[in-house]
């Protein structure tokens, strides 16, 4: 149950991001998590949209380059040691988180974080039988 | 089984070939004091006279041609013969300035199409094949080059010129040619054509000989792949009569030069010392038995390393590599010479699009080189580790060809100003 994530690369330019997230604006993309990741001299912007098909197509068409993504949506409680409960699962079942960060949505008292895990096997047994909560695409008005 | 023109000379020990040429050497100097005023000119410039030439060791002695002396000396002012003498011009398609214009005697053309017969005999050929000779005819020397020696050789030669690709086929396909010779740029054009329309099994082509431009290993093996050819290298300029200075053999690792014509040194493109076998620098020929233009240390402004090692071909001639840039282009950095056609080859070769820019500064009183490459869709990752790991890459093959550090910017598509021209691929901000 992954969601969809665009990477666009980023050269260590002024502007470059504002340029990104105008052409979404203009385009009626309503961007709904952003994390951005670099080194010196480059980097990239990770994004959830609510229409990924037509936010790659409009960043295509303007040059950028990019890539989908999987990555896991997962429901947080909205209160102290929300996240924490959340990693120590992750890090009792051994399981690699590359990069995560917080979706703006919140919604009855819950948080989402974005977190990106290439081990699928380990993320699933990690989480089972526990109280974490997955969300959909449909769940977050994500197409 | 190795096949030569003229195997008495082409095999000829080291020795011999040395003795013949101090001796053509000598006679070669004379004859241009007597009768190239301008370079007596120069020579007298530099205080040298034909006594001071003794052998090929007292070669460095005497001064350079280059392509400004040719436009200065345009059109007569380095003749070596009266004009009724000479049967034919060629001329270079310059881009800037005045042409050049290149003169013949009968006998320079006789010599000058046997160095060519001997590159189509190197590649596989005989009077049992059909030459396909699809260089341009006319001023440029291509044409008539290869031409000439495929007469030599008794090919059926098929005097194509280049242009009208469907007559190209046509001929191809119905007459049964078995040797291509053109230029690699065409040939991979004529190759993709016949590829799209499935004509492979039409062909009978064997082998192609290719030069006049610059192509890389990997257009060789694209060429070869698509007309299941063996595809050759040539080597020539009109200044030293034309293809077939230099030719590939069998072992496909470099050109031979014909030392019997011609003499070929390497010099420091700065200095003009002269460098030591398998140094990289500056191919320099003298034309040591060319009549109506008898050109002496003409400096070809490419760049080169001559080989002395045995060839498995049986050829004793000395073997010059695949010119890897033009003097002009060079960039002396941290006291190393760096080619951008270098760069080129490490970027093409590691997946990155050609379209680069090299930046060249001084900091801290050190030379630093950064290059510049577009991303690509295919290199790109949502990693940053995996885009650090393929930079770190990209740096550690640049530092093995270029021998120094660069440092790799990795900037968006598009960034770098596409070509309408010429690329401005490199930026000296040391000369500001
Ligand atoms: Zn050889």
């Amino acid at each position: 149950m992954t969601i969809h994530q665009i990477s666009v690369f980023l050269e260590n330019r002024t502007g470059q991001l504002a340029e990104i997230t105008r052409l979404l604006a203009e385009n009626n993309v309503n961007l709904r998590a952003i994390s951005i990741a670099e080194t010196a001299d480059y980097g990239l912007a990770r994004m959830i949209v609510d229409d990924s098909h037509k936010a790659s197509a409009i960043l295509l068409e303007h040059g950028d380059i990019l890539s989908m993504t999987p990555v896991w949506a997962v429901e947080v409680p909205d209160r102290p040691a929300g996240l924490s409960e959340l990693l120590t699962v992750l890090a009792e079942g051994d399981v690699a988180v590359e990069y995560m960060y917080s979706l703006f949505t919140h919604k009855d008292g819950h948080a989402y974080m974005v977190l990106r895990i290439t081990d699928e096997a380990a993320f699933t047994a990690a989480i089972a039988g526990t109280d974490i909560k997955l969300v959909g695409m449909e769940e977050l008005g994500l197409k | 089984m190795p096949n030569y023109y003229q195997p008495e000379i082409e095999t000829m020990p080291y020795e011999d070939i040395r003795a013949l040429q101090n001796e053509r050497l000598l006679k070669q100097v004379r004859h241009v004091w007597d009768n190239v005023p301008y370079y007596r000119k120069k020579m007298e410039e530099k205080g040298v006279t034909p006594d001071d030439i003794q052998s090929i060791d007292d070669l460095y002695k005497l001064p350079f041609l280059s392509k400004d002396d040719l436009r200065e000396a345009y059109p007569y002012g380095l003749l070596g013969m009266p004009l009724s003498e000479c049967v034919r011009i060629h001329s270079t398609s310059g881009t800037t300035g005045k042409r050049v214009v290149a003169f013949y005697t009968q006998h320079d053309v006789d010599l000058w199409e046997d160095c060519c017969a001997r590159a189509i005999v190197a590649a596989g050929g005989t009077k049992e094949d059909v030459c396909h000779v699809a260089y341009g005819y006319g001023l440029f020397t291509g044409g008539a080059g290869l031409h000439g020696g495929s007469h030599k050789v008794g090919c059926l030669t098929l005097p194509m010129s280049s242009g009208n690709t469907d007559r190209q086929l046509q001929f191809m396909t119905d007459l049964g040619s078995t040797i291509l010779c053109c230029t690699p740029s065409y040939a991979a054009y004529l190759a993709e054509s016949i590829y799209e329309r499935g004509l492979r099994d039409q062909i009978k082509l064997k082998a192609g000989i290719f030069g006049a431009e610059a192509w890389s290993e990997d257009m060789r093996r694209d060429i070869e792949d698509k007309l299941g050819i063996k595809a050759y290298d040539i080597y020539g300029l009109t200044e030293t009569s034309g293809p077939g200075v230099a030719f590939e053999c069998s072992e496909q690792t470099g050109m031979h030069i014909n030392e019997d014509h011609f003499i070929a040194e390497i010099i420091n493109p700065e200095t003009g010392e002269v460098l030591p076998e398998g140094s990289k620098g500056e191919l320099v020929f003298t034309a040591i038995t060319k009549e109506a233009f008898p050109l002496l240390r003409y400096r070809t402004r490419d760049i080169c390393v001559l080989t002395r090692k045995k060839c498995s071909c049986g050829r004793t001639h000395v073997k010059m590599s695949k010119p890897m840039g033009r003097s002009d282009d060079m960039l002396i950095i941290r006291g190393v010479n760096v080619f951008p056609s270098q760069i080129e080859t490490v970027l093409l070769q590691k997946g990155y699009p050609a379209n680069y820019q090299i930046v060249v500064d001084r900091v801290n009183n050190s030379d630093t080189l950064e290059v510049m490459v577009e991303m690509t869709p295919e290199m790109f990752s949502d990693s940053l580790g995996q885009i650090a790991r393929m930079e770190k890459e990209l740096v550690a093959a640049l530092k093995a060809m270029l021998g120094i550090m660069a440092k790799v910017k990795l900037v968006a598509p598009k960034t770098i100003a596409r070509s309408e021209g010429k690329a401005v691929r490199v930026i000296d901000k040391r000369k500001i």
